[in-house]
């Protein structure tokens, strides 16, 4: 790996992030905000931040405290919304076996969404694992600003009107959607994508949102599999060319072969 | 200041975080076969793809009862999809996002969530 290719892509997570940040900024002041009108104090709601750091759990429990639900209702359905971080932790694993345990154990914590999309795409780029590029996409663009604007939000935030005046809703489901087109390589992460979205909002509607958004990330890969590896169609080629994440484009320089249906590609 | 709920805050970080270690922190995680890595290869985009699409299409009411919802909202997600696929920019797709939503939701068209 030369060394203008590892900072190209560190660049690109660095861009990235920032966009992150600003969703991972506007979401976490709304947190703060909905945990104050719960009645939760800053140091509660920072603490939960903190310690738990899962914006839709967190939302969630707020809905839950103000409606009474038990500890253990909460912590139980806490589990289960963040289910779907134990696919992140495995398709990061090939890439971080070599590191020490204990830097492992720390990471741990600070994957998110936003840093799982942000660090995959990045450890694909340059083919192998990167500890400071991973700590640029879940410390910069997620832990600092989700943190600052927690806090900001349950202190100052009854002096502002209403964040989504200015469309702070709209930021998270447009940043999972924009890094998902980050990640589509071929057909196969296009009906992936496209089914698990489907399958998603099928589920949601016929049992729960945390339901729905496990299942569909579950059964999107099979489908994705189900398909024939066939090529990378145009247009999802271009996107792949213009995020610098196709094989032939950073690893193109260091000679290695381009075959994008290989199960194994970009792994260390 | 109250500090009742620290507990549950740390209650819930004790069963989210074994979700986010133990892939991390097994042995062989990295010897998976062939099928399995392309499976968790897909993981990424179908995972972000239904966070997207729940969170844009879905309404959920104070008993976690989702209700389908096609709002502005929708063409705000895709316009920032698109941004991104076409100039490589998540930065710029965020703020024509937001951007749109907010001047519809001021003139009137799109109503608050």
């Amino acid at each position: 790996m030369d060394a203008a290719a590892l900072a190209a892509s560190r660049r690109r997570v660095a861009i990235d992030a920032l966009g992150i940040a600003v969703s991972a900024g506007g979401f976490g002041f709304v947190y703060g905000l909905a945990a104050r009108s719960a009645g939760f104090s800053p140091l509660e709601a920072g603490a939960m931040s903190l310690l738990v750091f899962a914006g839709a759990s967190q939302f969630a429990a707020v809905g839950y405290v103000l409606g009474g639900f038990s500890w253990l209702g909460v912590v139980i359905l806490t589990a289960f919304i963040n289910a779907r971080h134990v696919l992140y932790g495995a398709a990061l694993a090939p890439y971080l076996a070599d590191k020490p345990r204990p830097l492992r154990a720390v990471m741990a914590h600070l994957l998110t969404d936003e840093a799982f999309a942000l660090t995959i795409a990045h450890f694909r780029r340059i083919g192998r694992a990167d500890v400071p590029g991973y700590w640029l996409a879940a410390i910069g663009s997620t832990f600092i600003p989700w943190n600052l604007a927690t806090l900001l939000g349950v202190t100052v935030g009854g002096s502002i009107p209403d964040p989504s005046r200015f469309g702070l809703d709209v930021i998270f489901p447009a940043a999972m959607g924009g890094l998902a087109v980050g990640l589509i390589i071929g057909r196969r992460e296009l009906v992936a994508a496209l089914s698990g979205a489907v399958v998603g909002v099928a589920v949601s509607l016929a049992w729960d949102p945390a339901a729905g958004i496990v299942t569909g990330g579950l059964v999107g890969p099979l489908l994705g599999m189900a398909v024939g590896a066939g090529g990378v169609d145009e247009p999802s080629r271009e996107a792949l060319i213009a995020f610098g994440t196709e094989r032939g484009g950073l690893m193109r320089q260091q000679g290695a072969p381009v075959d994008q249906d290989d199960p194994e590609r970009g792994l260390p | 200041m109250s500090t009742a709920l620290i507990p549950l805050a740390f209650l819930m970080g004790l069963v989210t975080y074994p979700w986010r270690a133990v892939p991390l922190l097994v042995p062989g995680m990295h010897r998976l076969p062939a099928q399995v890595q392309l499976y968790l290869r897909l993981v990424g985009p179908s995972v972000l793809a239904a966070l997207a699409a729940v969170d844009t299409f879905v309404s959920v009411d104070a008993a976690r009862h989702g209700t389908f919802h096609v709002g502005w909202e929708w063409l705000a997600v895709g316009l920032c999809i698109a941004i991104v696929a076409i100039r490589r920019n998540l930065f710029l797709g965020l703020i024509v996002a937001a951007g749109m939503i907010a001047i519809l939701r001021a003139v009137g068209v799109a109503s608050l969530p």
